[in-house]
């Protein structure tokens, strides 16, 4: 990107105060780690995270919750990832849950999500005792995000307490605590998903193949298309399969992320997509709908 | 009309990507009291400008016939009114932040509460506005929430001011009414020091001058509200003359590296600059500037400039660390260890002279206490009264006293090295905000603590020892 006239772009205001945010956690916390999520807005965060630190490596490591229910090509691009970057990282499943064999397709979605991913994490956390949890969630993403700080607060059980949350001013961020409570530090709060994508596009970031149009087996399930990833959905469901051309506008659990028909093959191509589309980026998740107020919820029950 | 068009990104994405590219940031806030339509102007905006998706529509569709308060039409206020709890009360309890974009702009509105118990969150969201947008009920006229959302504004170094006159539509979209209350807030913004607010008239509810301009109210002539938005200079207010680095993080991958890491405060930094540390005064030249990068063909620069993330290596090997600013050596800042303060209190618990805090001011962390409140200002008369105490909601000017000197710039200057907030030490919650005004001349944190003898102190740990049970404090707490 170029600098014109000593006056920075937005991308460049966005990208400065993400690297600031980054140096501030590392230079104050003892324990900081990032969670890595595989999707576009980890691997900004992660280049962020590079540029940051250049010319040493990011140094604080990266952590994945395995619902063990994401895409393979997820895992697979994760581990190659974390190995080019230099980093260390750590993958964290809930082995109770696994041993339950909790399913999306059998437990449904709400206790998948709570058990393989909230208690996941909340394990993961106190497995790995970060005092500052880098995530990559932006304000526009929804509602109950859209109010939370930068240095969002949680206290020993990991809770929000969305009404009590720290006032947070200019770029002076608070990041005392106690310990065993901790900070979530959220350096893509102010970006929103066109400003994901753009950056992608002009830092060349690498992102998993599934974000682009190509022929997948799909079947049509709980009211969108799901993919077929591999052979633990139950055969009924897979012998409807149908190849289509299809995208992933978020990334997942393979039997929670909706599949939208798309021809885009390239970034710009996404992009023109995104900017055309009538629907909001969140739709192709199953576990918002729940009802209203359920990120709120989750999220104060210490989802991210 | 302003709002992003759709035919660019349909017939030549790449084109409309480099518009994108280029666009300017305006970060601005809005503010109104309870039922000034505040959440409905921005529903509006979003909903005007077609930043509202297909589904999320059809959420508020649902959830207007559960909390609306429009009855038949689509409650614009719910598309930004966020957590359930603030929709139970059908306030607006905390800053939400939202985002929009024009041909020519990007757009961060921090949305804020306007209720005076949540004057802290107003200052939140004024800190990082370039713009503040003040309603004002055309039925009610100017109203001492008006007067507190413009002296915080102006407070926190906000130059812009729009005043949005709305639900025009109750008072029949009368030219007189709105010429009235212009001159009612004209005279009360000269008192503050508001220089050229603009006003607008507008209806939130009917749309008249958000995104279109207003039939019924031809006779006005200037533009709409985001044709405003969307043209206004930014008077960038970023101090491109006086260099100063706050030190975050020193990197040291290795013998050979040691960058020194921050944001740039101010001004503009280039390779071979003469350079001082601040408070050691120890100096240097640069080596490299280096910007943020992810290899090492692009990572030099000749020079960056605020509010650049930078990492400077220097010629020699000096001692530098977190909390030092490096500034040029031609150009030093004043370095003091007693400020006189504005600050505004944002806890429960009322700050108490005397009273150990710590100060985080840029990267530096320090013990500080305020020695002497001057007066507090009642922000809806602008009167100034003596105070002991200052309580939640509460703006002062105060006098600081830090237990180590800093290098400062008054606020108005430069806002990276002007602000500080206030921690509790023990809770280690965020107390409050502070602007620093100047140095105090004859150093007040002498003046007011008082120097004991060794006899005193003698004596004191006397008393200690023999009679715990005075719970008589030590000498060195006070």
């Amino acid at each position: 990107m170029k600098i014109n006239n000593k006056k920075l772009t937005h991308l460049k205001k966005l990208e400065a105060e993400s690297i600031h945010i980054m140096r501030e956690v590392v230079a104050e916390f003892d324990n900081p780690g990032m969670l890595y999520s595989v999707g576009k807005d980890s691997s900004v965060m992660l280049h962020l995270a590079q540029k940051a630190f250049f010319p040493a490596p990011p140094p604080f490591p990266l952590a994945h919750v395995d619902t063990t229910w994401k895409f393979k090509e997820m895992i697979a691009f994760r581990d190659r990832r974390a190995k080019e970057v230099g980093m260390e990282l750590f993958v964290h499943i809930n082995q109770e849950g696994k041993d339950m064999g909790v399913s999306p397709f059998t437990h449904g979605s709400a206790m998948h999500t709570d058990i393989m991913k909230t208690q996941g994490l909340r394990q993961a956390l106190d497995k790995y005792q970060f005092d500052a949890v880098f995530g990559g969630a932006r304000r526009d993403e929804e509602k109950s995000r859209a109010k939370e700080r930068i240095y969002s607060f949680r206290d020993k059980n990991h809770r929000w307490d969305p009404k009590n949350q720290r006032p947070e001013l200019w770029d002076t961020y608070n990041g005392r605590h106690q310990k065993g409570e901790s900070i979530r530090v959220f350096p893509l709060s102010n970006w929103t998903e066109l400003d994901i994508w753009q950056y992608i596009y002009l830092e060349n970031i690498k992102i998993p193949d599934l974000y682009f149009a190509k022929e997948r087996p799909v079947v049509e399930y709980g009211g969108t298309k799901i993919m077929v990833d591999d052979d633990r959905m139950p055969e009924e469901l897979r012998k409807t399969a149908k190849m289509e051309k299809v995208r992933f506008r978020t990334l997942g659990c393979y039997p929670l992320t909706g599949a939208v028909a798309s021809n885009a093959e390239t970034l710009p191509e996404i992009i023109q997509e995104m900017l055309l589309t009538k629907v909001s980026e969140r739709q192709g998740r199953l576990i918002d709908h729940d009802e209203s107020g359920s990120m709120e919820k989750k999220k104060i029950e210490g989802y991210f | 009309m302003a709002v992003e068009q759709n035919t660019l990104i349909e017939s030549d994405i790449e084109a409309y990507l480099n518009q994108h590219e280029n666009k300017e940031l305006l970060r601005f806030i809005t503010c109104g009291s309870v039922d000034d339509g505040k959440s409905t102007l921005i529903g509006r905006l979003l909903h005007d400008s077609k930043m509202i998706f297909e589904d999320q529509l059809a959420a508020i569709n649902k959830d207007s016939k559960k909390h609306g308060t429009t009855g038949e039409t689509v409650d614009l206020a719910l598309l930004v009114d966020g957590l359930q709890s603030e929709r139970e009360q059908g306030i607006t309890i905390d800053v939400a932040y939202r985002f929009f974009a024009t041909d020519k702009r990007k757009f961060i509105i921090a949305d804020t509460p306007g209720h005076e118990q949540y004057t802290r969150n107003m200052a939140t969201g004024a800190s990082t506005a370039d713009l503040s947008i003040i309603l004002i009920d055309a039925r009610h006229g100017v109203q001492t929430q008006t007067k507190r959302h413009s002296y915080i504004s102006n407070l926190l170094g906000i130059n812009n001011i729009v005043i949005a006159v709305n639900k025009m539509d109750l008072v029949d979209f009368s030219e007189a009414r709105f010429n009235e209350i212009k001159e009612e807030y004209n005279a009360f913004a000269t008192e503050l020091g508001i220089e050229n607010p603009i006003f607008i008239p507008v209806s939130a509810l009917t749309g008249d001058n958000v995104v279109t301009a207003s039939e019924n109210m031809a006779w006005f002539s200037g533009p709409p509200l985001m044709e405003l938005l969307d043209t206004i200079p930014l008077t960038d207010m970023t101090d491109l003359e006086h260099f100063r680095l706050p030190v975050q993080y020193v990197n040291r991958p290795h013998l050979d590296f040691r960058g020194f890491c921050g944001s740039i405060a101010a001004g503009t930094i280039q390779k071979g600059d003469a350079i001082t540390v601040l408070p050691s005064f120890k100096t240097s030249t640069v080596k490299q500037v280096i910007q943020p990068a992810s290899s090492l063909e692009e990572m030099e620069v000749d020079s960056a400039f605020a509010p650049m993330a930078v990492t400077l290596t220097m010629e020699d090997e000096i001692d530098i660390s977190r909390g030092d600013m490096i500034v040029k050596s031609s150009d030093i800042p004043e370095m003091a260890d007693a400020l006189e303060v504005m600050l505004v209190w944002m806890d429960e618990k009322a700050m108490k002279p005397n009273s150990d805090y710590l100060i985080k001011r840029a990267t530096n962390v320090i013990t500080g206490r305020f020695t002497q409140i001057d007066h507090k200002v009642n922000i809806n008369t602008l009167e100034k009264h003596d105070a002991n105490l200052l309580e939640l909601n509460e703006i002062a000017q105060c006098q600081l006293s830090l237990n180590r000197m800093i290098s400062f710039d008054p606020y108005t200057s430069i806002k990276g090295t002007g602000s500080f907030i206030v921690i509790d030490k023990y809770t280690n919650a965020t107390l409050a905000a502070g602007m620093i005004l100047r140095k105090l001349e004859g150093d007040s944190s002498l003046k007011n603590q008082r120097v004991y003898s060794d006899f005193e102190k003698e004596l004191n740990a006397l008393v200690r020892t023999q009679f715990p049970e005075w719970q008589c404090k030590s000498i060195d707490e006070l």
